[in-house]
């Protein structure tokens, strides 16, 4: 019975038909949760359809790699420069060539050759635990791998896409030898095995298990708005400090897209990203998820504007991507597991 | 549903049997063909990486935990199994099924919903430390986030595996042979450890077997412990290092392992056979216990129930109740419900014409194509997932190309589908239908075939009036596992699914991963409530009998 009724469904969808026109097909490494409201937003203004598949980047990229001319996808959103990065050195992206964008997103924040953008800015600061540690005491990461601080780093394992990321961009700065000499400070430094996500940080912090964690500034910011009084309790007794401010500020990374080198909807797919970087989009991820806007026009939710102002590595976030697999293989050779 | 498989299954004949086995087997080779293929394609400079720094690890911790896990999940299981299965106490009707439960959690979703609880941040530690307790005391909560915490995760969601392979083993088990151990004198333990235990050992194996292979495969409790195994270093090299030949070289060596396992199982019980006379069963000479022993066995067998089922569903429930926003999940549940339910039965008839053709054509090449058919158990999904992508998306480059011809845009045909999504469950998943079918088969006698063949019954009239109503509780278990197991399964359906298709696994493990434990919650629970759904009809099919 249960086959029968399922049966028109399944032979439905057993063969993927082609598109209609006036769509738009994301794959996206952003979450369901945090992308859907915003494709109803742009469906409801211009009309376009947009259908979603999610997953993680990595495998996303794949897939568009196997499907080769024959892929569905218009555009590729994920929630780092490095895999957009990787997307375009597997040359399955083109140039985005909006004048809008251009316009909106700063240079930094953008691929040199047109073949990404950022979408939303997040950073990865360093947070204290305000009882135990005086903001005088902190400067930079670099300062994070002095022995004051044995036993006193919370931070997530290393195969996270930020901890490569920011390792990333230390490479840029210092040089592959002095980032992986500080990679070993800062692993001698751990005050437990890397183990959860950037919250649980945040929480074994408050909790005392350590006097610093590095984590995403919006998973502070979503603890701010929960209604957990466990969570409440966090927020009071940690603040947050954003390093390298005298040098080259403080690491940022993007979520971001680009357009699908063989893209059905080329027009629709541009439409798509430009209608991202709008002040109405902006405003949503600032509000929902507290990331800073990438367009100067927009504003960061009240939540992340608390935390007041700070200056961002203007790196090229190219870079990261470019620099990933030597971060990954020197933490792996620091033991940063 | 379990009526149009076998009626479907009665209208093969025995020749289909080899077919489908020949099908099946190239079914699971293709993905392992294309793993193996990037063998070739060149050395990885990642490898001597690797060997310079992580591999000693991945191995060693790969070993210990599957070890661990297999210790786990025989302590629980089987002595679960047996309770259930010889005493008679109040409540034990109930607590047979109680028991299959945990099997509904992803261990994952367990992982979290422990940490959260248990960890050094969370209310139990806090509390203790408010009260001035001990370090000692307070240790091997803190070691949760651990290989042995990932273990006990594991065996408590893998244990059900053993539990139901064992006691359809002893339950089918002669009383006959028991007796004669009995009137030699020995004890019931004796009996238990030298009579039950080795006639149930393919049982108890081929469930031990899977808890290992998912155990292997496991990639969402590992890499929340921060526990680095194959399976996070095949993810790592991969998207970390963006290597895919030295991601293929990880999965063929793991594979290798897996395979070593699978065949040196296979062989320690080759030339013994396992069969029993069914004259009088276990199960209607159960005996009465009561009084402070059978309280003692309702609690040891509430004991994998309230820690795999109870206590983790209780904290769910909670973060619903006091914070979550309310979601519509009925799509979702929908979508999940159906593609579990076609896909398993799908396999478990596959399962089967594998499982009658190695009855009644045994040969060495078969056997080895059985062996290949076990072998997708252990990829990860991710591996199965890159390994179906790649020759899906060639054969649609093909298809499109030749359409070119006659002005048809190129647009994908097989991938991108459900029908490559179940495929990948097909490669995963058909061990665990073939192991529970073929040990519910192995204890069918031939001399009961004989006899069916002297009283004038062609062979398939053998399957059919003597074979089919033994297989029921076997096909019955093959489909429930498999549907919970499809039902959970993550990183292929993540890679593979069509678009604007989601399940409740992928809808739960994006929210927790997101770290959105609490709007994770409601998806979880939901899993579980429809993995109960087949539990609920196996226990009234197996009540009805």
């Amino acid at each position: 019975m249960i086959l029968r009724k399922f049966l028109p469904v399944l032979a439905a969808s057993l063969i993927s038909l082609p598109a209609l026109a006036s769509e738009v097909n994301v794959y996206s490494a952003r979450k369901d949760a945090l992308i859907v409201p915003l494709l109803e937003k742009f469906t409801e203004t211009s009309g376009i359809k947009v259908n979603l598949l999610t997953g993680k980047a990595g495998a996303l990229l794949s897939r568009i790699e196997a499907e080769g001319k024959a892929t569905p996808a218009d555009v590729l959103v994920t929630v780092d420069a490095g895999n957009l990065h990787r997307a375009k050195m597997a040359g399955v992206l083109q140039p985005i060539n909006s004048k809008k964008i251009a316009g909106t997103v700063p240079k930094n924040l953008r691929d040199p050759g047109d073949f990404w953008t950022g979408l939303t800015v997040r950073a990865r600061p360093i947070f204290y635990l305000k009882d135990r540690v005086d903001v005088s005491e902190l400067s930079t990461y670099e300062f994070l791998a002095d022995p004051t601080w044995a036993g006193k780093i919370c931070i997530r394992s290393s195969s996270n896409i930020y901890n490569q990321s920011m390792v990333a961009s230390m490479i840029e700065a210092n040089g592959e030898m002095i980032t992986e000499k500080w990679a070993r400070g800062l692993v001698a430094n751990f005050a437990r095995k890397p183990t959860g996500g950037d919250t649980d940080q945040l929480r074994a912090l408050a909790a005392g298990e350590c006097a610093l964690a590095i984590a995403n500034t919006y998973y502070y910011g979503r603890l701010l708005d929960s209604k957990k009084p466990a969570d409440k309790d966090v927020i009071a007794k940690i603040s947050v400090f954003w390093p390298n401010q005298s040098g080259r500020g403080t690491h940022v990374n993007v979520s971001g897209a680009g357009l699908v080198k063989y893209s059905k909807n080329l027009a629709e797919g541009r439409q798509f990203l430009e209608f991202m970087v709008s002040d109405e989009a902006q405003n949503y991820y600032a509000e929902i998820n507290h990331e800073f806007p990438v367009s100067t026009s927009a504003s960061a939710s009240q939540t992340i504007a608390s935390l007041g102002s700070f200056k961002a590595d203007s790196l090229n976030l190219g870079v990261l991507g470019v620099n990933n697999s030597a971060a990954v293989m020197l933490m792996d050779r620091a033991d940063w597991q | 549903m379990l009526s149009k498989i076998i009626g479907c299954f009665r209208s093969l004949r025995p020749n289909a049997f080899l077919l489908i086995t020949v099908v099946a087997a190239l079914c699971v080779a293709l993905p392992i063909g294309v793993i193996f293929a990037y063998l070739f394609t060149g050395a990885s400079d990642v490898w001597t990486h690797l060997l310079d720094t992580l591999l000693g690890r991945y191995v060693a911790n790969s070993a210990w935990l599957s070890l661990l896990v297999a210790c786990g999940v025989v302590v629980i299981g089987v002595p679960t199994a047996w309770i259930v299965s010889v005493y008679r106490f109040p409540g034990r009707s109930i607590l047979s099924w109680l028991l299959l439960l945990p099997m509904a959690y992803p261990a994952y979703i367990l992982a979290y919903t422990y940490t959260s609880v248990l960890d050094f941040s969370g209310p139990v530690l806090t509390w203790m430390r408010e009260m001035g307790m001990s370090e000692w005391l307070m240790a091997p909560l803190l070691g949760l986030r651990s290989l042995p915490g990932a273990a006990v995760m594991l065996s408590l969601v893998l244990y059900p595996y053993v539990y139901l392979m064992s006691r359809a083993a002893f339950l089918d088990q002669s009383v006959n042979l028991m007796e004669v151990g009995y009137t030699l004198g020995q004890s019931r333990w004796a009996v238990f450890r030298r009579v039950v235990i080795p006639m149930s050992r393919p049982a108890i194996a081929a469930g031990t077997m899977l808890a290992i292979m998912e155990t292997l495969a496991d990639f969402g409790t590992v890499q929340f412990f921060g526990v680095q195994t194959f399976t996070t270093g095949i993810v790592r090299t991969y998207y970390g290092l963006g290597d895919t030949i030295g991601a293929a070289q990880l999965s063929s060596l793991l594979l290798g392992f897996v395979a070593f396992l699978v065949l040196a199982e296979r062989v320690s019980r080759h030339r013994i056979r396992y069969y029993s006379d069914r004259l009088r069963k276990l199960d209607q000479t159960a005996v009465d216990v009561r009084g402070l022993k059978a309280v003692l066995m309702q609690l040891l067998c509430c004991l994998p129930i309230f820690f795999g089922f109870l206590l983790p569903t209780a904290i769910l429930l909670k973060w619903i109740f006091m914070y979550a926003e309310w979601q519509s999940l009925w799509r979702l549940t929908w979508n999940s419900f159906a593609l579990a339910g076609v896909v398993s039965a799908i396999i478990v008839f596959m399962a089967l014409a594998i499982a009658y053709a190695n009855r009644l054509y045994p040969s060495k090449w078969l056997f080895y194509l059985t062996v290949v058919v076990g072998l997708g158990y252990a990829l990860p999904g991710v591996v199965v997932a890159i390994g179906v992508l790649i020759p899906f998306g060639n054969l649609d480059s093909l298809i499109s190309d030749m359409l070119s011809i006659f002005g048809v845009q190129p647009s994908l045909w097989l991938s991108g589908s459900l029908f490559a999504l179940g495929f990948a469950y097909l490669v995963r998943f058909l061990a665990v239908g073939y192991g529970n079918v073929s040990s519910g088969l192995s204890r069918i006698r031939p001399s009961l075939d004989q006899s069916g063949r002297l009283l004038g019954l062609s062979q398939m009239g053998v399957l059919h009036r003597l074979h089919m109503p033994l297989m029921r509780g076997s096909v019955m278990t093959a489909i429930l596992v498999c549907f919970v197991d499809i039902l959970k399964e993550l990183p292929a359906t993540m890679i593979l699914r069509p678009f604007n298709f989601n399940t409740l696994a992928v809808k739960a493990y994006e929210l927790a991963g997101d770290e959105r434990l609490i709007d994770a919650a409601a998806p979880s629970l939901m899993i579980v409530v429809v993995g109960l759904l087949p539990v609920i009809w196996l226990n009234r099919s197996v009540g009805r009998e």
